[in-house]
């Protein structure tokens, strides 16, 4: 019964947290999006303390069902495993007991809290159950997710419906897509052999829950009397942590699944108060996993590099489809600081906070915003506009946030903060180079941050030249001209310029955003 | 196999039939008699019309060849286009077999690849089953020289395999400036008439767009140049309303009368304005339905230029087999309008001047726009919206949230985002190709701004 209410209970949170990665339409977040912010690092990264609290007392009561209900990640890697479960009977009894590998838990959490003082959310985001997750799920399962959308969108345009529209699918960044492959690679392994190996060995959610699940008031028991030293209960548990020859349960292992209590023919196992405790006996044996799961990993690799780079043909080929005249594709300029969206305060802010989950890159309706491939902002998001830009209506990626890098701000906020400005670069614009009328960047500036002044014939080019006065131009040409006080860095005008590949006007990020 | 026997079966019938005069034209219909389930075809012979210069029999219906299919439709027209032959063929053929002999065509056309595609289709015919229109399209000013418009009409003659063409216009003419420069001081116009007296030219005339004084100026040259034929624009809605929609144009009852006066034979183009008048408000729709309802609302506009005697063939751009065999339809015979009938399409057209629709006919004049914007894509789209009732103009409107889905998903569907009316830059390097004077960057920043409104949500 127990195990049956940890079942369903796991089942609706996992649809519904990998559901808020793939619906892009927000109609998922306005219900749940709550879920994504009671997940344990976003929630102490964000500083919630009530949810870090309920979080702990949660787990102080009833063990760590944490890991089996709420965490995204823990539960694909039950699915995981039971699939290989239903194989037979052999595989569904191919668990037994194994010694905790202490050094190597505590080891990677001082790591992960390490990295996180520090700053170097990448690193951390890479343990982070949560986000890892939410990268598979935004990388990997996202395109299938929105090619099947657009087959829906396709056919409902055959039958002239609005139900669906298409959503362009491209890869945005290969370094995160390729992380979030090896990723799934590894934690697939491991739970297909394993069970529940990675967050009993390398979590550090898991390290920390475990150590306070030591101490919770519930927990699974042995009845002595009633054991016969069967083994069934360690053969079957995914988490490796009954030893039945000595009747005890590694509690900083046992994720409350309550596979164990339906196991036991016996009637030996139930989950009751706890009056004392034991601590189990812990010995180091190393065995030869590691060697053969780096192995794998490596193979891995070389086959995701592959997939990645054939994704990228892809998405350029889609690209020439359709027109007219031919468009030349936009190339990303070279930004000297990078832009993240308002709500972030500040990029020392916002790096710290953010746990690369990809919430906000899923959510994002503009294409603007995607993980980062440089080395120390790796995954976590930045914004460009080279398939959108960051429109005044929408304040899609603070809302969904559950780690705080992007607070909550309103539209009438937005509309006033500066998160980056725009630069003029003569020498692509049409107006310089094509010498025709344009200003669609003014035209379109919500913060009206843009004027069109005459171009004025004395520009002095840098080899000491001028340029010729040109004969009574007729009605002079006008070029925009930007100001900065105004300009909020939305990245309309880069958007929309029609100079390529290289608009002619492009926004440079601000390092601390502030209020007009 | 078994439709085509009934088919011959049925010609066969009607030619002992109509066998007392094949002049059946401008006669009232021999009745709208069915005699099978079908109500695809015509129930006759096509009508024919005499020029009254050559003696030529033209049928009532010629074929357009702006609107070509091309393979895979709208969505491949960047400049990597191909023509669907094939299927040009195949409309030819049936054209050609239900009575139709006059196609029209230009070297501007479908990217410059119509005369070419033409010229393929109709070289499988003796030359003289059909009479072959084509234009002077010396737009560019590249080509405004003698030699250059020279070569074009020479290439001409060789894309359509021929030595002789039966219909030559001087394309588009719409001011006296562009008129001199392209025809007058290069000496091109005498070099026609030239050509016309040589018989390498059998008709010699003018496709129209511009005002009324020019066209006055036209007339007024008449019996210096002679003009074997004028090609208009004109449709019930164009017949009064011309210079109200657009003020450089002019109605096409002052021209037409004017035409006829002079026993000038008239070719009508935009007898359906693109299909703005087949593609009507649903309540108009209605209107039509309720009058007939067993007739296409496009065959209202073929049947209204059909019945002035002056005319000597509607236009047809006919892409798709439906579009042809309703047209065939309509004019196998024409059934003149009553009296009645064309007050009813003065109610129709008044009522359509409600709808501010973008006048624009889709004939791509302005195309390519040299940073990639799909013009008559954002304008049609546009007019889609106003005519199905999807163009809210308030967030009060109680379908506003059903419009507004519509308007912008349809937008994205017809249009690709890199194309669309927000990456218009103002060069106004289009204006002066569009016939129909339509101010389009003006056009297109209203719809842009519109457009801004709906995503935003500040109607």
């Amino acid at each position: 019964m127990l195990r049956k209410i940890r079942v369903v209970l796991a089942a609706i949170f996992f649809t519904i947290i990998t559901l808020l990665f793939l619906d892009f339409t927000g109609t998922i977040h306005t219900w749940f999006g709550w879920l994504a912010k009671i997940q344990f690092i976003p929630a102490v990264l964000a500083l919630n303390a009530g949810i870090v609290i309920i979080l702990i007392i949660l787990t102080l009561v009833f063990g760590r069902i944490y890991c089996s209900v709420i965490c995204p990640l823990g539960i694909f890697q039950d699915i995981t495993s039971w699939i290989n479960g239903r194989r037979g009977k052999k595989q569904k009894m191919r668990f037994s007991w194994s010694p905790a590998k202490s050094w190597l838990r505590y080891g990677i959490l001082v790591l992960f809290i390490a990295a996180l003082a520090a700053g170097i959310g990448s690193l951390a985001a890479l343990l982070e159950p949560y986000s890892a997750y939410g990268r598979i799920v935004s990388n990997l399962f996202a395109p299938l997710y929105q090619w099947g959308n657009n087959l829906l969108a396709w056919l409902s345009e055959r039958i002239d419906s609005y139900a669906f529209y298409s959503k362009d699918v491209w890869l945005k960044s290969i370094p995160t897509f390729i992380i979030a492959a090896a990723t799934f690679a590894i934690i697939v392994t491991l739970a297909w052999r394993n069970g529940r190996t990675w967050c009993n060995t390398v979590c550090p959610v898991g390290t920390v829950l475990g150590w306070l699940s030591k101490y919770s008031l519930l927990s699974i028991r042995i009845d002595k009397d009633k054991c016969t030293s069967c083994s069934l209960c360690s053969k079957g548990c995914k988490a490796s942590c009954i030893d039945f020859r000595n009747h005890a349960i590694d509690y900083s292992r046992c994720v409350a699944c309550m596979d164990c209590i339906d196991t036991c023919t016996h009637g030996a196992i139930s989950y009751t108060f706890r009056f004392r405790h034991k601590t189990p006996a812990a010995a180091g044996r190393a065995d030869d996993k590691p060697d053969s799961r780096s192995n794998g990993r490596r193979n891995f690799l070389s086959t995701t590099a592959l997939m990645a780079t054939t994704a990228a043909l892809n998405a350029q080929e889609k690209k020439v489809d359709g027109g007219l005249a031919v468009i030349e594709d936009r190339k990303i300029p070279e930004r000297k600081t990078p832009i993240v969206p308002p709500g972030a305060a500040s990029l020392r802010d916002f790096y710290r906070h953010c746990t690369a989950c990809q919430l906000c890159v899923s959510v994002c309706p503009n294409d603007v915003l995607r993980p980062s491939g440089s080395i120390m902002r790796l995954m976590q998001p930045e914004m460009s506009y080279e398939k959108g830009y960051c429109r005044p209506e929408c304040t899609k990626c603070s809302e969904v946030c559950p780690a705080g890098a992007i607070l909550p701000i309103s539209v009438a906020d937005k509309s006033a903060m500066q998160i980056g400005h725009a630069v003029w670069i003569r020498k692509n614009c049409i107006v310089i180079t094509d010498n025709v009328e344009c200003g669609n960047c003014a035209r379109h500036c919500p913060a009206g941050a843009i004027a069109m002044v005459p171009v004025r014939k004395r520009h002095r080019y840098r080899h000491g030249n001028m340029e010729n006065e040109a004969e009574d131009q007729t009605p002079a040409l006008k070029i925009p001209v930007i100001d900065t006080e105004k300009c909020i860095g939305c990245g309309a005008c880069e958007n929309l310029c029609p100079a390529r590949p290289f608009s002619a006007i492009y926004v440079e990020g601000h390092e601390v955003h502030s209020e007009i | 196999m078994e439709k085509r026997t009934d088919n011959i079966s049925r010609r066969d019938f009607f030619k002992t039939l109509a066998a007392s005069g094949a002049a059946a034209a401008g006669l009232p219909a021999c009745g709208r008699n069915r005699e099978n389930g079908s109500g695809a075809e015509g129930t006759g012979e096509m009508t024919f019309r005499t020029n009254p210069n050559t003696g030529d029999k033209v049928s009532l219906l010629g074929f357009g060849m702006m609107r070509l299919p091309f393979i895979r439709g709208r969505k491949a027209e960047d400049g990597r286009g191909v023509i669907d032959q094939e299927e040009v063929n195949h409309l030819v053929d049936y054209a050609v077999e239900h009575g139709v002999n006059y196609f029209d065509t230009s070297p501007a056309y479908c990217q410059g690849m119509s005369e070419e595609s033409t010229g393929i289709a109709l070289s499988r015919y003796p030359r003289n089953k059909c009479f072959i229109a084509t234009k002077l399209s010396n737009f560019s000013e590249s080509t405004h020289s003698f030699e250059a418009s020279r070569k074009m009409y020479l290439d001409s003659m060789k894309f359509l395999k021929t030595d002789y063409i039966d219909y030559y216009l001087l394309h588009s003419l719409s001011n006296l400036d562009d008129f001199n420069k392209r025809h007058i001081d290069n000496g091109m116009l005498d070099f026609l008439i030239e050509e016309r007296k040589a018989g390498r030219i059998r008709n010699l005339g003018f496709s129209y767009h511009g005002h009324k004084e020019f066209f006055d100026y036209l007339m007024s040259v008449h019996d210096k140049y002679h003009w074997d034929f004028v090609q208009l624009q004109m449709n019930y809605l164009d017949w009064e309303y011309a210079a109200k929609i657009k003020s450089k144009n002019t109605n096409a009852d002052y021209m037409y009368y004017e035409l006829e006066k002079r026993n000038i034979p008239v070719v009508i183009m935009e007898p359906l304005l693109g299909g703005r008048l087949s593609k009507v408000p649903e309540n108009i729709m209605k209107e039509f339905k309720e009058r007939e309802p067993e007739l296409s609302v496009a065959s209202w506009a073929f049947r209204f230029v059909g019945s002035y005697p002056g005319v000597l063939t509607a236009l047809s751009g006919m892409t798709r087999m439906e579009h042809l065999q309703d047209n065939l339809k309509t004019y196998s015979p024409l059934d003149p309008l009553t009296e009645d009938e064309l007050g009813f399409l003065h109610h129709i057209a008044h009522l359509m001047m409600q709808y501010k629709t973008v006048p624009c006919n889709d004939c791509k004049y302005c195309m390519p726009c040299p940073y990639g914007i799909d013009i008559p894509g954002i304008l049609m789209h546009y007019n889609k919206c106003i005519n199905e009732g999807n163009l809210p103009t308030t967030s009060q409107d109680p379908e506003y949230r059903k419009a507004r889905r519509a308007y912008l998903i349809g937008y994205d569907r017809s249009v690709p985002k890199l194309r669309q009316a927000n990456r218009c830059t103002g060069c106004k390097q289009c204006i002066p190709h569009c016939p129909q004077g339509i101010d389009i960057p003006k056009e297109l920043h209203r719809i842009d701004a519109y457009v801004e409104q709906l995503k935003q949500q500040t109607l």
